[in-house]
C-alpha cells in the first residue's frame, strides 16, 4: 500500500481526466538521472515480457526498479493504474539533430475505446530545450477516437504544448493523448523513457479521496455572470475548453470527461454544469 | 509558359463558418521553396478563414456536414471543420530538382 500522501488529489485526477495528462518537474533527483542515462543510454534497456506484474518487471536494484518505487512515482501509478498493475512496453526514444524533421503527430497503439485507460509514463532524465527536439503533446486529446498515425495530417495545433524541462521531469499522460517527437537542431542527445503501464483493477477511487466534500458535486448555476467560479473547482476544471476545441465540439468533450468521472468516481449521479443532467432527463 | 506548383494550406476552423477562429493548420509547399513539419509554429498564419481568402488563397474543399451516427451522437474523433486552400505560384528552373 502507497503512502496516501503520495497518491494524487481529487483536483489533480480532475486535471488528468479533462487534459489527459499530468506533469512533475524535477521529480527525480540528479544522482538517480545520471545512472540512469548511464546504465541505458548506451547499453540499452531490458527487454521484459508484455504482461509482467510491473512489482516483478525490472531488475533487482537497477535505476528501473529505484525510478518506480520512489514515493511519489509509485503513488502516481497506483493513483491512475492501481497496485498489481502490469508492465505492457518500454522504449528509450532518442532525438539528435541526425533525426531529421519531427514525427508526424499521432496516438499510441490503435483505436482504442474503452473507459479504462493505461498509463504512459514520459521520463526526461537529462534537461531538455526547445532546440533539442522535445516531445510535444495536445493536451485535452485522449478523447478523440482515431487510429494512430491517421491524424499526421494535422502540422499545428492551438495549445500544443512542447516538453522544455530539467533533468528528472516526469509526464503521466493517458493514453490517447496525440503526441509526437520534436524536431531536433541541437546536435545533442535527447533520452526520454516512457513506459505504458495497464490496470488490472477497476479504476475506481484509486487516487487519495479524503478531499472530496459535498459541494464537489453539487449542482452549480450556469451560464451566470454571477457565479463566482473557482478555477480550481472539480466541476469548472471538467468544463474548461482546450484552445483547440471546436465550438460545438468542446460541449462533446466535456460530457466525455464527466463519463470519466462518473467511472472513476463510482458516482453515475455526478454531473459538472448540468451537461448529461440535461440529456438523461426523459420524463413518462 | 512559365511552370507553376501548388501551394496548400489547409485550416481546421471552430465552427463550420469561414470566418472563425483558426484552431489547427497545415501548409505543404510544392514549389519546394519552403520546408514545414509537425509542431513548427506556434501562430497560425490566418486569424480565420475568410483571412486566407482575402490574401488570394483559392478554397479548393470544405468538411461536409454530417450528422452523428446513431449512438456515436458523442463521439468525438478528427477535425471537423477542415478547409483545404491553393495557390498556384511560378517555379524557375527545373522545378523537380
Amino acid at each position: 500500500m502507497t503512502d496516501r500522501s503520495q497518491l494524487l488529489s481529487t483536483r489533480e485526477m480532475a486535471k488528468f481526466v479533462a487534459r489527459g495528462f499530468l506533469r512533475f518537474d524535477e521529480l527525480v533527483a540528479p544522482e538517480l538521472n545520471e545512472r540512469f542515462v548511464d546504465a541505458y543510454t548506451e547499453a540499452g534497456l531490458p527487454a521484459i515480457p508484455a504482461g509482467t506484474p510491473m512489482a516483478e518487471a525490472w531488475p533487482q536494484e537497477s535505476p528501473l526498479a529505484e525510478l518506480h518505487a520512489l514515493p511519489r512515482v509509485a503513488g502516481i501509478i497506483e493513483s491512475l493504474v492501481g497496485p498489481g498493475c502490469l508492465f505492457d512496453h518500454h522504449f528509450l526514444h532518442m532525438r539528435s539533430a541526425a533525426h531529421g524533421p519531427s514525427q508526424h503527430i499521432h496516438q499510441d497503439s490503435t483505436i482504442d475505446p474503452r473507459l479504462n485507460f493505461d498509463l504512459q509514463l514520459m521520463y526526461f532524465p537529462q534537461p531538455v530545450t526547445r532546440e533539442m527536439g522535445g516531445t510535444y503533446f495536445l493536451p485535452g486529446s485522449h478523447y478523440r477516437k482515431v487510429n494512430e498515425a491517421s491524424i499526421s495530417r494535422y502540422q499545428n495545433i492551438l495549445g500544443t504544448q512542447h516538453v522544455v524541462c530539467e533533468a528528472g521531469t516526469i509526464l503521466a499522460l493517458h493514453m490517447g493523448v496525440w503526441h509526437g517527437g520534436g524536431h531536433s537542431q541541437s546536435d545533442e542527445n535527447r533520452p526520454m523513457y516512457k513506459v505504458r503501464l495497464n490496470p488490472t483493477v477497476r479504476q475506481r477511487r484509486l487516487w487519495n479521496t479524503d478531499d472530496i466534500t459535498e459541494d464537489t458535486a453539487a449542482p452549480q448555476p450556469i451560464f451566470s455572470p454571477a457565479y463566482p467560479y473557482d478555477k480550481q473547482d472539480i466541476q469548472t476544471i471538467l468544463c474548461r475548453p482546450e484552445p483547440w476545441f471546436e465550438i460545438d465540439t468542446a460541449r462533446l468533450e466535456y460530457l466525455n470527461r464527466i463519463k470519466l468521472w462518473r467511472f472513476l468516481l463510482g458516482d453515475e449521479s455526478f454531473d459538472a454544469q448540468y451537461w448529461l443532467t440535461r440529456l438523461e432527463n426523459e420524463p413518462g | 509558359m512559365q511552370a507553376q506548383r501548388q501551394k496548400v494550406l489547409i485550416l481546421y476552423l471552430a465552427s463550420s463558418a469561414l470566418d472563425t477562429p483558426v484552431v489547427a493548420w497545415s501548409l505543404y509547399d510544392g514549389t519546394g521553396k519552403t520546408r514545414t513539419m509537425a509542431a513548427d509554429s506556434d501562430e497560425p498564419p490566418y486569424t480565420t478563414g475568410l483571412h486566407a481568402l482575402k490574401d488570394g488563397w483559392r478554397l479548393i474543399q470544405l468538411s461536409q456536414l454530417i450528422p452523428p451516427y446513431p449512438g456515436e451522437e458523442f463521439s468525438v474523433s478528427y477535425q471537423r471543420y477542415e478547409c483545404v486552400f491553393e495557390k498556384l505560384e511560378p517555379v524557375s528552373g527545373d522545378p523537380d530538382d
